[in-house]
């Protein structure tokens, strides 16, 4: 043990144990909160997990590659967590077979509408054409997001901005949205927020209801496999 | 416990070689489900894939725990992304009311279509 503070803050604050304690205990806190509210929306865990550890960040002047040394185990998990989705896909099998023509054409069509409002809303809106062809991959998760973002010679961290920013309005708006215009169809709801907010949407899905999970979770991957294809083909259309 | 993990890490693994050597424009992970997707399937086609993780919901159990705490993984990418938000200064509000424009839409044209084929559909199956 350091008889000086500061030098025993310089040690933990280089080691991941740290950071990845603090990831750890704030969404414990934070998830806990959202359950004691019943799961509401507003109450996001990782919304106010991202500004609670962002100010801590910034309050201790720490730099994110620091804070990602100990954080990059969480982060790593999101692979396997992907794989895993395979599981409630398997049980649920019987319902997701019965559903693939609604599935197959929803899919064609959230995901042109995902492309195209933004582009088009971007380009109302003034932005910048960087700013446009960079928000363009925006409803897919951000691995792919940065591809397409990057062969397109776009701005990949403002496309990263993009999609978690994407993820977390959808993972918001979806309960109210759909509650206020009466769709009680699960597997619609969950479907469309997989869609349209990639794996934040999905995390929420299977917060409401597991067979939402499931849709959410297959939206998300086959939505990340054509968003890949027709992002390049909108936007030579769509920008000239 | 640890098998599963390691089973569901070797179907990452294999789908992102496959994805390097062939050079196939899909997320790794993606692929990964599939494969994971295809051994449930076959296991219960053939009783001798039964084992390990396989066997006694060891592999089901595991993949729900991870899948139970899916929020959490986002937090790390999150927060890089409160230490970027200089970048949004300069069109900031209007980016946020862009994305949340397309949200909107892209969740209602999806839950529209798929319920409006499902209901079609079903018109058409019980005519």
């Amino acid at each position: 043990m350091s008889a000086n503070p500061f030098s025993l803050w310089v040690y933990l604050s280089q080691t991941p144990l740290l950071w990845l304690t603090v990831t750890l205990l704030v969404y414990a806190a934070t998830d806990a909160v959202s359950q004691a509210t019943g799961r509401n929306p507003l109450v996001n865990p990782v919304l106010h997990s991202m500004w609670i550890i962002g100010a801590f960040l910034w309050v201790t002047g720490t730099s994110y590659t620091t804070y990602f040394g100990g954080a990059q185990f969480v982060h790593f998990l999101l692979g396997p967590a992907t794989v895993a989705l395979a599981v409630p896909l398997y049980e649920n099998r019987r319902q997701v077979v019965a559903a693939i023509l609604p599935m197959a054409l929803a899919l064609v069509v959230g995901c042109i509408a995902a492309i195209v409002s933004v582009v088009v809303l971007a380009q109302l809106a003034g932005l910048p054409e960087t700013a446009v062809l960079s928000l363009a991959p925006k409803s897919v998760t951000a691995g792919v997001a940065m591809g397409i973002s990057e062969s397109l010679h776009a701005d990949p961290s403002l496309t990263a901005v993009a999609v978690i920013l994407t993820g977390i309005m959808g993972a918001i708006v979806v309960t109210p949205l759909m509650n206020a215009i009466g769709i009680r169809d699960f597997r619609a709801r969950g479907f469309a927020v997989g869609l349209a907010s990639h794996g934040i949407g999905t995390a929420r899905a299977f917060q409401v209801d597991a067979i939402a999970g499931v849709f959410a979770g297959i939206a998300m991957s086959l939505n990340a496999l054509i968003t890949a294809l027709l992002v390049p083909v909108a936007v030579t259309l769509l920008m000239k | 416990m640890i098998a599963s993990l390691g089973l569901i890490l070797l179907c990452q693994l294999v789908a992102e070689v496959a994805v390097r050597a062939l050079a196939l424009p899909l997320p790794g992970p993606v692929i990964g489900l599939l494969l994971l997707l295809c051994l449930l399937l076959a296991r219960d086609r053939f009783a001798w894939l039964a084992l390990g993780p396989l066997r006694n919901d060891g592999i089901e159990d595991a993949s729900k725990g991870l899948l139970a705490h899916m929020s959490l993984l986002f937090v790390p990418a999150g927060v890089g992304v409160v230490q970027q938000l200089d970048l949004l200064e300069a069109h900031g509000i209007a980016i946020a009311l862009v994305l949340a424009g397309s949200v909107l839409i892209t969740l209602l044209v999806t839950v529209m279509t798929f319920l409006v084929t499902a209901r079609l559909l079903s018109m058409w199956g019980s005519r």
